[in-house]
């Protein structure tokens, strides 16, 4: 009896499996399909593509296209390709989340650690910067820069996402650094080590996972962040912005081949951090929500 | 002036005042324990003896400096705290060192103390290992290391074995006796267990509410309890507290109770002071060690003043080294500590006897003590 019911167990559980996995495979070639256009397109010759099929695999396959993206493609009035933009994107991105991430383990070590009279309204207040719609901050900021003489720089585009940034940092490192007792300070403060001792020595060694969910996250959203980039970086723009002045030109034949290089090539850098630290960052996210 | 001395003290949260006035003087080489239930503010005068916390009135001063406003660091003062508090991304070398390299010790001098309380803690194997690496008391001895190593004026142990399980707690609670023995350091000990505090210290402050109810010897605080508080939380089984009336029997001053067939019962009383005839036929409180009642051949052959006393067993409760027997008098559970084979059986009268000698007399409405 006993050995009858088992059996059956695993053949229950072997077809839900097949099924599970069916699914799951499905919505992943799904989810890869427009991944696998871009790259398939981005290596045909422009021919093969305005007079072929989009899904089929290329006959000629040719890197000219990701060539000509990264080189010589006409983006505005000049045809330098994606090549400086993509060095604006890199120093902005860097300095911004560098920053970011610093003031927000400072700010969640002082909201935990070295608590004061109304932090947790000042952390309420800080958490708005998650909330309010880029849009809206766009005239002030404009003027804001203006004043500071940051206007159309790459440093002004900086600023702008490193206050932005400063919310999600905060609330990712306050809430990692409320599970972590504060007798560690106690006993740091005893043995005399001072502020910044304390969080060089004691806390940021402990922040591993958090820093890269942290960084993951503000790498992505700066990187990917077109609506800043347009309105305050002047002759210097982002990768994303630039981008779009290759896709959206108006004049000549569309080479899509070339925007899909592209496209890719823009897509690449949170691509790749993503893949290096992105099984810290599930694990990180969780430590962060569950415990704060 | 005393070692550690805390005059007046006071600690308040805006308006609400969570310690008030407390006056303890420590001397060198003391064992102190603060002992209470949680939210008694032992911690938190701990936390400001070791200045984690600030001082809203009185002063705290450490060898005849006062303290109030120098930084912990400067107290010359070592703290082991309840979570052991290491640092989980040092070794258990570095945890120890610490605070020397934060004091600007140079490294063949914190290397030469490590070795020195290594050895003295046999933790030497684990020098090189994470906190994580650890059990339980493994941490507890690298917490203390982390102490001593500073050879500090005062420790402070924050709850430091609660953490434990019950065996290895036993053996820690030697452990550190035998330390505060051999090394003749100050120690300021909080907990709220009231076995550690009657084994380990010199001296008791038992607290409760803010206020310290009684300031002594484990002897006195054991033996003449303050008030109803100090009596009924010191102990285990917990003092009986029989709610009964102050007579005169023949003469002399008895406490008047019921047994379990609501008939009266007088036990003379040893104490026969002037103060405690102002209460003649007003209720009060009869205290009784549950040690204090036992069977006739189990009874201290010292004490003065043997009462018989014959009373329905309700439940008895062998606990291998003695038996636990309860009866109900003036309708109140009492405990008695027999010796293991004392012949008591449940819903069976047996003839206890009582050491009045060990009495203490309580006012039912102040809760403290009359006979004194």
């Amino acid at each position: 009896m006993a050995v009858a019911t088992q059996d059956t167990a695993v053949r229950t559980g072997r077809i839900t499996r097949t099924f599970i996995y069916v699914v799951l495979i499905f919505f992943a070639c799904f989810y890869l399909l427009p991944f696998f256009i871009m790259m398939v397109n981005s290596v045909k010759p422009l021919p093969e593509i305005t007079g072929g099929n989009m899904m089929a695999l290329p006959k000629e396959p040719t890197i000219a296209p990701w060539l000509s993206a990264w080189s010589t493609a006409q983006i505005g009035v000049e045809a330098t390709g994606l090549k400086p933009y993509f060095l604006n994107s890199i120093l902005m991105v860097v300095p911004a989340v560098a920053i970011s991430t610093v003031l927000g383990a400072l700010n969640g070590y002082i909201l935990t650690k070295w608590r004061f009279r109304g932090d947790t309204i000042l952390f309420g207040l800080m958490l708005f910067s998650c909330f309010i719609p880029f849009q809206i901050v766009l005239i002030p900021m404009a003027r804001i820069l203006g004043i500071l003489g940051l206007a159309s720089t790459i440093p002004g585009l900086i600023l702008v996402h490193v206050v932005y940034g400063i919310g999600f940092a905060t609330l990712y490192f306050r809430n990692y650094y409320a599970a972590v007792p504060t007798e560690l300070v106690r006993s740091a403060q005893i043995d005399g080590a001072g502020f910044f001792q304390i969080f060089w020595r004691i806390m940021l060694p402990l922040s591993g996972p958090i820093t890269i969910v942290c960084i993951i996250w503000q790498f992505t959203n700066i990187w990917n962040d077109f609506l800043f980039g347009a309105s305050f970086a002047g002759s210097n723009p982002p990768m994303t912005v630039a981008l779009n002045n290759l896709v959206q030109s108006s004049t000549g034949v569309k080479e899509y081949n070339v925007h899909f290089a592209g496209a890719i090539l823009a897509a690449l850098p949170t691509l790749l951090v993503y893949i290096v630290a992105g099984r810290y960052f599930v694990r990180g996210l969780m430590a962060g929500s569950v415990k704060g | 002036m005393s070692f550690l001395n805390i005059d007046n003290v006071t600690k308040a949260y805006g308006n609400v005042e969570v310690l008030h006035r407390v006056d303890i003087a420590v001397e060198e080489g003391e064992f102190l324990v603060l002992v209470g239930p949680s939210g008694c503010g032992k911690s938190t005068l701990l936390n400001m003896i070791a200045g984690l916390e600030n001082i809203s009135g009185g002063t705290i001063s450490i060898k005849d400096r006062v303290v109030n406003d120098v930084h912990p660091s400067k107290r010359n003062i070592a703290m082991v705290f309840q979570s052991y508090a290491l640092y989980p991304n040092m070794t258990v070398g570095q945890n120890i060192t610490f605070g020397m390299e934060m004091h600007k010790i140079p490294k063949p001098e914190r290397d030469r103390k490590l070795a020195e309380v290594a050895k003295l803690l046999q933790i030497e194997q684990l020098l090189a290992r994470k906190p994580g690496q650890l059990s339980g008391g493994q941490r507890q001895r690298v917490a203390m290391g982390r102490a001593l190593v500073r050879d500090p004026d005062v420790f402070l142990f924050d709850e430091p074995l609660s953490n434990l399980d019950a065996k290895l707690r036993v053996d820690m609670r030697t452990e550190i006796k035998k330390l505060h023995q051999n090394l003749g350091t100050t120690i300021v000990y909080v907990t709220h267990d009231q076995i550690e505090a009657l084994t380990l210290s010199t001296r008791i402050a038992v607290m409760n509410k803010g206020y310290v109810q009684q300031l002594g010897t484990p002897k006195e605080i054991y033996d003449n309890p303050a008030n109803m508080f100090v009596a009924s939380f010191m102990g285990s089984p917990s003092m009986n507290l029989l709610p009964s009336k102050l007579v005169d029997h023949n003469g002399a001053l008895a406490a008047e109770l019921s047994d379990s067939n609501g008939a009266a019962v007088r036990l003379p009383l040893s104490q026969q002071g002037a103060s405690l005839r102002a209460h003649l036929n007003k209720n009060v409180i009869l205290g009784i060690r549950p040690e204090a009642i036992t069977d006739a051949e189990g009874a201290d052959k010292r004490a003065q003043n043997l009462q018989p006393l014959r009373n329905m067993v309700s439940v008895t409760e062998p606990a291998g080294s003695d038996t636990f027997v309860t009866m109900s008098l003036s309708g109140k559970d009492c405990v008695a500590r027999m010796r293991a084979d004392a012949d008591a059986r449940p819903r069976q009268d047996f003839d206890f006897t009582v050491n009045m000698d060990k009495a203490v007399l309580f006012d039912p409405q102040t809760e403290e003590r009359i006979d004194q």
